[in-house]
């Protein structure tokens, strides 16, 4: 990704360890390596994917960001201020500028409030709007953008379907006027149909408002459709990045490779196949030696095992001028100094 | 390959308001031994109902209201309620998505295996323990003396759902039922047990119901594909001919709106609107409400089975009428 625009965002080597208490004294014994070195850019208008199982540290970098989490180390760039630096109010006022959605919406939601208070909550507290009856205008203004029909505004959630209450979570952000929405796991939980709706919604909102998405999930079937690039993490760290497109055409990190190996085609001339890798996720508090994934790893090397490799450039295939993303495996040194030698 | 289960006309109903609302409503079809049939649809269409219909374990004040459902010719519905608990714990065996509400927390697992043979078969401790290990070796549990006395939070959701598997096969079930047994695991997790049920159904020759919403997963696995939608059965074929030539709106709306198969930069082609709560379907076809291709009888009249060719039903208006088979046979 060419950066002439200065990002919106740039993480960089943010760590977030969680620390295990055990005994009466409750001694820190270990420390869960939810996210290590994390670093990436998300430009104006762009979105990020960041993909990987359950455990590797997805939702710990979202919620860092928004600093619902502590981070031990690293800068979080946005819009030119270290997030991490800032008072706890002036975080506040930065909070308006990042939103939140999160996969289970029902979870998000009031259940004894109405939608039309929920979704202006946010605007009374950041001072959006000179009066009620100018953000219930704001407000049915909103649930008309995104095909909810503003007559419902009076309603409780549980007079909605799934797919309608993630339209309201949808709505509650975009109110404060983010200029970044991190989408955790945001279309997950609904079903295939429904998730198409809400996938077309961001990014329509994304082409009229200029929006820009960090986009979490485990599904790497829907990235492609919405994300500009593509961040894949392993056991806390980053593993593989660059441009969508590369990502899925000529994925270079061999866990990226299983884990797109392991979607389900639905072509009906092609199944079977022996799963890409065996095994399960190792813990993320005593993460393997040398490469994490050297445990999984069905091209695993020697020097895997006692040597950390760090991100090497991926350089395009066929020609493609420039660097192409990175990968955090030792094959990718050894193809940069082939093209370079 | 023979009938092993014919499940004709099934209705399964929730008292309501207005009376009793069928959730599951005149759903028939059959699973021959060997065979995986997948029944596919999106949350809420009775898929899961189905499936504790056949195994009579709706959930109370639910209830079974018409049908049969028969186990080589005997309707399990006239079975006696000490019959019906040994097919449960013998002839079919039932696995779920979220293993750990399946598997009792404060017992090794080793010993809630060999609790469901012993219940079966009367055999000894030993001979329970050695076929339980034996069990979780054929499940790909690596090192399984040692899991034997593992308790199941000691274990990742990819070992449960081998141990739940195990727990499934310890009886030598003719029927597998599997319901979304890898929605709550990872897509690497999920291969590997989409591999195992594959080599089950070929090993052992088990037969398989498998209830999924990912088409993805019935690629993998099924040889036939029932589609319902809003409590009825839309479409019955086999499972190359339905993703490559679905031909009711419903399955083809589906099928489009996978994001994988969209080119990128395209604009996803979704199904408008919402599935209907189930006190408000529509008298007549159940996806008129969405249906783009609607047209004058739909929403009034309940389109009748067409079975365009031998292996195939469809429910659709739109589908040509002309091809209905006349004997009504379902498939
Ligand atoms: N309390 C415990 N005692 C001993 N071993 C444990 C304990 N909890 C987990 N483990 C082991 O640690 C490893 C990681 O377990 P964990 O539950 O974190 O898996 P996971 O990768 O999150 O899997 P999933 O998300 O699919 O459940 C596994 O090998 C598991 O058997
Ligand atoms: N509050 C917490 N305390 C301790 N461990 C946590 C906490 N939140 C998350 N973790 C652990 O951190 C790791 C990464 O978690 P998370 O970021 O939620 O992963 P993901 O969203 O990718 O599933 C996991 O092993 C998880 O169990
Ligand atoms: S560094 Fe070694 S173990 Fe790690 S992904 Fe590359 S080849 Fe595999
Ligand atoms: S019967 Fe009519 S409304 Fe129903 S799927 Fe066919 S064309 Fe559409
Ligand atoms: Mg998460
Ligand atoms: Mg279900």
């Amino acid at each position: 990704m060419s950066t002439e625009v200065p990002p919106l965002l740039r993480l960089q080597d943010l760590q977030t360890w969680y620390p295990i208490r055990e005994g009466l004294m409750r001694r820190t014994t270990g420390w869960v390596q939810a996210a290590t070195d994390v670093s990436f850019d998300i430009a104006p208008g762009q979105t990020l994917a960041l993909v990987g199982e359950s455990g590797c540290g997805k939702t710990t970098v979202g919620r860092s960001i928004l600093r619902l989490e502590s981070p031990q180390k690293g800068v979080v760039l946005f819009e030119g201020q270290d997030l991490l630096e800032l008072s706890a109010e002036s975080m506040r006022a930065a909070r308006r500028r990042i939103q939140i959605i999160f996969q289970d919406p029902m979870a998000s939601l009031d259940p004894r409030m109405r939608i039309r208070d929920q979704i202006a909550e946010g605007m009374k507290s950041f001072g959006i709007g000179v009066d009620e009856n100018d953000r219930r205008a704001r407000v049915a203004e909103l649930m008309e953008r995104v095909q909810l029909d503003p007559a419902t505004m009076d309603r409780y959630p549980h007079e909605f379907s799934g797919g309608q209450r993630q339209r309201i979570c949808i709505v509650r952000a975009l109110a404060v006027e983010p200029r970044l929405i991190v989408c955790d796991e945001s279309v997950s939980a609904l079903d295939v149909s429904i998730q198409a709706q809400i996938l077309n919604l961001l990014r329509d909102l994304q082409d009229d408002l200029g929006l820009s998405y960090l986009f979490i999930t485990h599904d790497l079937s829907v990235v492609r459709y919405l994300a500009d690039d593509v961040a894949v993490m392993y056991l806390g760290k980053i593993v593989e990045q660059g441009p969508t497109q590369r990502i899925f055409e000529a994925p270079a990190h061999p866990y990226t490779k299983a884990l797109l190996a392991a979607i389900p085609s639905i072509d009906p001339m092609q199944r079977g196949g022996a799963p890409p890798v065996m095994g399960d996720v190792p813990s993320p508090s005593d993460p393997p030696s040398g490469c994490h994934f050297h445990t999984r790893c069905s091209v695993v090397m020697d020097r895997c095992s006692r040597e950390v490799p760090p991100l090497f450039p991926v350089t395009g295939t066929n020609g493609t001028k420039g660097e192409q993303g990175r990968s955090r495996c030792f094959l990718a040194e050894e193809s940069e100094s082939r093209s370079l030698g | 390959m023979s009938r092993l289960l014919e499940v004709r006309g099934l209705q399964t109903a929730f008292p309501s308001a207005t009376g009793e609302t069928r959730i599951v409503d005149d759903v028939s079809f059959n699973l021959d031994s060997g065979e995986v049939l997948a029944l596919v649809g999106e949350s809420g269409s009775g898929k899961s109902m189905t499936a504790l219909s056949i195994l009579r374990l709706v959930p109370k004040p639910g209830r079974v209201i018409a049908g049969e459902i028969k186990l080589e010719g005997r309707d399990l519905l006239d079975f006696s309620v000490s019959e019906m608990r040994r097919v449960r714990g013998g002839r079919i065996a039932m696995i779920f998505q979220e293993p750990m509400t399946c598997l009792n927390p404060v017992v090794a697992v080793g010993a809630q295996v060999m609790e469901a043979i012993g219940l079966h078969d009367q055999i000894g401790q030993v001979d329970a323990r050695a076929r339980t290990r034996e069990l979780f070796a054929e499940v790909g549990i690596p090192d399984p003396e040692a899991r034997l006395d593992a308790y199941p939070h000691e274990l990742s959701g990819g070992l449960k759902q081998r141990v739940m598997i195990a727990m499934a096969l310890s009886t030598r079930p003719e029927i597998l039922i599997a319901d979304e047994p890898t929605t709550a695991l990872d897509v690497t997790v999920q291969a590997q047990i989409l591999a195992l049920l594959s080599d089950l159904q070929r090993d052992r020759g088990t037969a398989i119901l498998l209830i999924t919403h990912d088409l993805g997963i019935v690629n993998e696995l099924a040889d036939r594909v029932a589609v319902m939608y809003a409590g009825r059965l839309v479409e019955v074929a086999p499972r190359q001919e339905l993703l490559s030539n679905p031909l009711h709106p419903y399955t083809r709306g589906l099928l489009r709106s996978i994001p994988a198969l969209s080119p990128p930069g395209v604009r996803l082609p979704e199904i408008p609107g919402v599935v209907p709560s189930p006190d408000h379907w529509p008298n007549g076809c159940r996806f008129s409400t969405r249906c783009g291709e609607r047209f004058e009888p739909c929403a009034e009249i309940f389109p009748e089975e067409t079975a365009p060719t031998s292996d195939r039903r469809v429910w659709c208006h739109a589908v040509d009428a002309s091809s209905r088979d006349p004997e009504g046979e379902a498939l």
